[in-house]
């Protein structure tokens, strides 16, 4: 294998944040019955809980979203995600369920700074202000769809489909312009 | 711009996180049904000023299909439940009557 | 002459001079002037002309309603026209011009218009205008448009940033006047997430220019308070500059704001866009004063009284030596009382009541000022400026019993709530007799999405003109001097002359007179949203907001009913003009729209690729080389694939996995043939139609294990199919065991053709990719060199053929190993048009070309690929209808042309005779034409009535012009009709 090519390798802009793509992460989509057993013990074996709706939850540098009532979002290194996409296919095998390893088509940016909520502002309609640490908000990021969370004090981490990267990381530069703070 | 409040992931939002749907409650007729029933299915819509149940998609969100009632000439959003049933559960008949005394019901 | 006071100006900075010009001529201001006060202040009354009769017009207002004085600011690209003085901040170096006149605003040939008057009624153009047709478009056109319409177009592009943001909040206070701040008190105390905005730059609205005390202590004072306690309030968000420009459907609201229209080039964003979601809007907008219809209200000099006494005492401007006040009302003496303290004239004062007893005039008349009741004015003396009037009796004709000389004329008819933002989105008003004003009903409220009230109004938006009835509504007292009743004035005098209600302006910006709503009467335009159309009262920049009431109030009188009856015109946002790059935002230049890109698009970048748009993305037509010609790449790419091997970038297309145990089931309802019965590792191509029995999409589906399979879609389809098969899943079959994923943009895939395709991939190593290994229409999984790869032994060209998938992460990298591996075997890419060419030489079918949403797999000879065995798939039934199953139906062929030339596109084949519409018949039309470098000549497919049936036959098709071209009808396939080079 060559070395795996995120959508924008990194590219990062300074502006009142910083805004930056995180480089190839991994990221495996688990659909199935999250209040079933078998999925709980499937992703307990990796150290995971099952989040409740809408939760994110970080663990030992791995996170889990809730993405809807039958869908989870794992988060994971890049290199990592293959084998364990392999490994939750084979605990689920049997059950009905679906793993997809699906690291290759998002992009993953952070928004860093005290004034990171301001970037989001301009770009979603959803309340970042109201949006509490450990959830995840899916909606829309200008004219394409994206998700966010609180990932530290002062971050927020957004993905998108990958083809948008380059839309997406250019209105977090617009947004994070020097001199347009909203307040 | 509408907000509604998508009962799959308990999230409200304006209306440009949702894709609209038309109808609901539509039953299907396929083959082996008479012309009329099939058309009715395909083409027949109520388009009621008042009381109507339709279809939308958190499209942006989780990307789950529910269900609204709505009336179309005030906007007012009775209530938003899942899509996996085939008619409006009784309690939000129940509140739509107790505001609208005047609607005919649901058929 | 207006002119700058030696003292005061509550909110001028004199230690901050500015400088700006005027039509190039330098003035000066100060710091927290607007371009109004600052024009007055430099002696500037007349600063433009009319609308249609170009009459001289000056400033009338000192906020958002003001009619005449909009100015073309800036220059270049930063020039805009119609800029509103009275609410445009000065700045250093601001650049002004006036509008609506040649060659001069002193000398204007169009001013002829206004010795006209007679011929430009109400209508005019509708009557003048209407024949012979021609003559409007050539002639009455271009000068019409010459001579009327408002400011210039900008030419250039607009350097400025804007931009958009998004807020929520429990409670949005619309006006930041003391109901405003009272209102924002209220809630910010009880917890709520508040924001108040105020249009102006600056808080309190217009009562520390008027009189009065609160809660026991100066307005001033407890305006200052209020400020601070908000301000200490975490919850509560305070704007200045902002307007609420429009309240929409479920408490939307839009706020406009002006973040550096000031400092232009100062790289901040000239205005935001707000796209607020308030649970409760307050509308605290204040009330607009209305003028009088009197002839010569439009003289400049000639302003409201409120806006004279905004003028002395916030921008310490004099609008004139002497002021002569005319009122319907106790409030315009206040006016005089500001003159007064400023040591200015008002040698009379005009009031159209018969008695005036309240306080204001006592004490007014006790400083010595000359008070005329029950009189009015009969027209107004002077043309560029005001230099005096004649009194008349109000409840006579406009005899004039006296002529007084003066510079300036205060006019009250008295106030008008501001009900816009209440009435946007459905809120309701109700006449108040006694005030004679249109109100907030709180009875009807706008209702959101709960049902109940979205807004409620506070202060003199409510109609609670004095500030004790505002304060009172916040429970908190106040006093002010008690106002005596207004006697309604529509018309002054009441009974004016023809020649007075010719001159009686109604509409300043669209010099609409009393007589031209009159005859709008006359003429049968009873419903006022007519006569608002028929004579454009009302319409324009400023919406009326000085002119609705009166022009209604003028039209109920014509028509002999009471004004409720006649009602308002509808209230549409925003409030006052924004402005276009505000509401486009982010979106511009690279930001338009997203542009989706694959893994190997910074590669095609490089090579030059020409573009074509599939949806969102672009991907590469052809590559063209140096000195070729777009037909020429695309003629070498198809003959180089033919013969040697050729590489297309097919990332773009859908690839959805469908997995679980109903799976099958699934899809074999979801395409016309049979997926159930596809055994594990092998492809076959499907088609999924409508519930209409449309063809919609098409595509080669993988069986990937017993409970999997992998569905490739059209490029532009794989999010509609997507969302189509959750439909299904979610709405219709949902005890179904079926989960999908849309994984289009998890795999780069590549797809290599030719004769030479396989000899290049073994070149990688790794998989067996014999034809025993991975025959045709089979896949396989394993590492192709390094890559782990899936391939699919699929055709889209004819030619032996694999689709590589591999991790978009890897994705470029094995497209730079393939060209590399294939240098020796003339690997060449190719785009999607060289794939189209080789496609329809196939006879293969393009979804978009051979289909068009009326289109069935019938009608393409795909009979083939529709399932006979199956009860039930999505559009069988609606196939089963008569009209589907008409043997008439055009049915695809392939056409080519005689003289080897290329059918233009979207040709029509001519039939004989005519249809009831008169149009020709046809039978047949191109839904795909190239010319074929494979075949050496043009082919083409297309729908034909009967096709099938008549081979061979010769048929014309529309040329060029009236052109006729002779095609040959033949098999839908061109090239290699046995098959045998796509199974090697």
């Amino acid at each position: 294998m060559s070395e795996p090519v995120s959508a924008l390798q990194g590219k990062s802009h300074q502006g009142f944040v910083t805004v930056a793509e995180a480089g190839p992460t991994g990221m495996i989509t688990i659909r199935g019955d999250l209040a079933g057993k078998p999925l709980a013990r499937a992703l307990k074996a990796q150290g995971l809980p099952v989040p409740e709706a809408r939760r994110i939850e970080q663990v030992a540098g791995r996170s889990i979203a809730w993405m809807n009532p039958d869908e989870l979002l794992l988060i994971c290194a890049h290199d990592a995600a293959p084998d364990l996409t392999a490994t939750l296919a084979q605990a689920l095998a049997g059950e009905h369920a679906l793993v997809a390893n699906v690291s290759d088509a998002r992009a993953l940016f952070t928004i860093r700074g005290g004034k990171a909520d301001q970037v989001v502002m301009k770009l979603s309609p959803a309340d970042i202000a109201s949006l509490p640490m450990g959830e995840i908000r899916r909606t829309r990021i200008a004219q394409v769809a994206g998700s966010f969370w609180r990932s530290g004090p002062e971050e927020i981490t957004l993905i998108s489909f990958r083809s948008v990267a380059g839309y997406v990381m250019g209105l977090l530069e617009v947004s994070a312009r020097p001199g347009s703070e909203l307040f | 711009m509408l907000s509604l409040t998508c009962p799959c992931c308990g999230i409200t939002a304006e209306e440009t996180e949702f894709a609209p749907g038309g109808e609901a409650h539509l039953k299907r007729f396929g083959p082996g049904s008479s012309d009329e029933a099939f058309e009715g299915y395909l083409f027949a819509r109520k388009n009621p000023k008042g009381v109507h149940f339709e279809r939308w998609r958190h499209a942006y969100g989780c990307g789950k299909w529910f269900l609204a009632a709505r009336c179309t000439a005030t906007l007012e959003v009775f209530g938003t439940y899942p899509a996996q049933t085939t008619q409006p559960p009784a309690e939000l008949i129940a509140k739509i009557k107790a505001k609208r005394p005047e609607w005919e019901g649901w058929a | 002459m207006s002119t700058r006071l030696a003292k005061g100006g509550r909110l001028i900075d004199r230690a901050k001079p500015l400088n700006f010009t005027f039509n190039g001529k330098p003035m000066r201001g100060f710091a927290g002037d607007t371009l109004a006060s600052a024009l007055l202040g430099a002696g500037q009354v007349m600063v433009g002309r009319s609308f249609k009769y170009h009459r001289p017009r000056g400033i009338v207002a000192s906020g958002a309603e003001e009619p005449n004085a909009l100015v073309g600011l800036g220059r270049n690209a930063r020039f805009e026209p119609d800029q509103r003085t009275t609410t445009t901040e000065l700045f250093e170096g601001a650049e002004t011009r006036s509008q609506n006149h040649w060659p001069s605003l002193d000398f204007d040939i169009g001013e002829i218009n206004d010795r006209l008057y007679k011929f430009f009624p109400a209508g005019f153009y509708y009557k003048t205008f209407m024949a012979p047709r021609a003559a409007w478009k050539h002639l009455f056109e271009p000068i019409i448009r010459k001579s009327a319409g408002l400011g210039g177009v900008p030419k250039e592009a607009d350097p400025d940033r804007y931009e958009q943001a998004y807020a929520h909040c429990d409670v949005l206070v619309a006006g930041g006047g003391v109901a405003g701040l009272a209102a924002a008190l209220r809630e910010g105390r009880a917890g709520k997430r508040v924001w108040l905005v105020e249009q102006s730059a600056h808080w309190g609205g217009r009562t520390p220019v008027d009189d009065g005390q609160i809660d026991g202590v100066e307005a001033e004072d407890w305006i200052a308070a209020a400020l601070e306690e908000l301000e200490s309030l975490a919850n509560v968000t305070m704007r200045t500059r902002f307007m609420a420009a429009g309240l929409y459907d479920h408490g939307y609201v839009i706020g406009y704001e002006s973040v550096a229209d000031a400092t232009p080039g100062d790289g901040r964003p000239r205005h935001r866009l707000w796209r607020i979601r308030a649970g409760l809007t307050i509308t605290a907008t204040g009330a607009i004063e209305r003028p009088l219809a009197f002839a010569g209200n439009d003289v400049p000099g000639v302003m409201l009284a409120s806006a004279v006494r905004d003028y002395i005492v916030n921008w310490a401007v004099s609008p004139g030596d002497r002021t002569v006040i005319v009122t319907n009302n106790d409030d315009a003496y206040r006016t005089a009382l500001a003159l007064l303290d400023a040591g200015l004239t008002v040698p009379t004062i005009v009031d159209a009541r018969e008695e005036t007893h309240g306080a204001l005039p006592q004490e007014v008349k006790a400083r010595g000022v000359r008070v005329l009741e029950g009189r009015g004015i009969a027209r107004v003396l002077g043309r560029s400026r005001v230099t005096g009037v004649e009194i008349c009796a109000q409840a006579g004709e406009g005899g004039a019993v006296e002529t007084i000389a003066c510079d300036c004329v205060a006019m009250s008819g008295g106030w008008s709530p501001v009900v816009h933002l209440w009435s946007h989105c459905g809120g309701k008003l109700i006449w108040d007799e006694p005030r004679a004003m249109f109100r907030p009903d709180p009875s009807r409220p706008p209702t959101g999405a709960d049902g109940a009230a979205m807004a409620t109004v506070a202060g003199a938006a409510n109609g609670d003109l004095t500030l004790a009835e505002t304060m009172a509504g916040f429970g908190i007292g106040a006093c002010s001097h008690d106002e005596a009743a207004l006697a309604p004035v529509w018309m002054m005098p009441a009974g004016a002359t023809d020649a007075l209600r010719y001159k009686a302006f109604l509409d300043f910006q669209n010099d609409v007179k009393v007589s031209d709503v009159q005859l709008a009467a006359r003429e049968g335009y009873t419903s006022v949203e007519h006569t608002k159309r028929y004579t454009t009262l009302g319409m324009a920049t400023d919406q009326g907001k000085l002119s609705n009431i009166n022009g209604l109030a003028v039209l109920s009188d014509a028509l002999g009913q009471p004004i409720p009856a006649t009602g308002t015109t509808t209230f549409r946002p925003p409030y006052t003009p924004i402005s276009l790059g505000a509401i486009t935002g982010e979106a511009r230049g690279d930001l338009f729209q997203p542009l989706r890109r694959t893994p190997i698009q910074s590669w095609h970048e490089a090579q030059g690729a020409h573009w074509e748009p599939v949806g969102h993305w672009r991907r590469p037509y052809c590559y063209p080389r140096k000195g070729e010609s777009h037909s020429d790449a695309v003629g070498r790419e198809i003959t180089n694939t033919r013969k040697n091997v050729g590489m297309l970038d097919a990332s773009t297309l859908g690839k959805i996995v469908v997995k679980g145990p109903d799976a099958g089931r699934f899809l074999d309802m979801l395409y016309t043939n049979m997926m159930s019965t596809l055994p594990v590792g092998k492809c076959r191509y499907g088609l999924m139609c409508n519930e209409n029995g449309f063809l919609m999409d098409d595509g080669v589906v993988a069986r990937l294990s017993e409970d999997m399979w992998l569905c490739h879609t059209t490029s532009g389809g794989a999010d509609r199919i997507h969302g189509w098969m959750e439909d299904w899943l979610q709405c219709e079959w949902w005890d179904w065991k079926v989960y999908v994923a849309n994984l289009t943009e998890q795999f780069a895939q590549i797809a290599v053709v030719g004769p030479k395709a396989r000899a290049l991939l073994e070149r990688l190593g790794g998989m067996d990719v014999s034809k025993e290994a991975l025959p045709f229409m089979h896949w396989a999984e394993g590492k192709l060199g390094d890559f782990d790869a899936r391939i699919f032994r699929i055709s889209f060209s004819g030619e032996l053929s694999y689709e590589i998938a591999v991790p978009a992460s890897q994705g470029l990298a094995l497209w730079e190993t393939l060209m590399a591996e294939g240098e020796a075997l003339g690997v060449m890419p190719y785009g999607t048009e060289a794939l189209h060419v080789m496609r329809a030489e196939k006879g293969f079918i393009m979804i978009g070309d051979e289909t068009d949403g009326t289109v069935i797999p019938q009608d393409l000879g795909l009979s083939w690929a529709i399932s006979k065995k199956k009860a039930d798939f999505l559009g069988k039934r609606a196939q089963e209808r008569s009209h589907m199953t008409d043997p008439n139906r055009w049915k695809l062929v392939g056409l080519e042309t005689l003289d080897g030339s290329v059918i233009p596109d979207g040709s029509h084949a001519p039939a004989e005779g005519y249809n009831a519409n008169g149009q020709r018949n046809t039978q047949g039309r191109v839904t795909s034409t190239y010319y074929s470098p494979t075949i050496g000549k043009g082919i083409a497919l297309g729908l034909v009535l009967n096709g099938p049936d008549r081979m061979g036959e010769v048929i014309e098709f529309t040329g060029e012009g009236e052109t006729q071209i002779k095609a040959r009808i033949v098999e839908t396939c061109f090239y290699d009709k046995e098959g045998e080079k796509q199974d090697v």
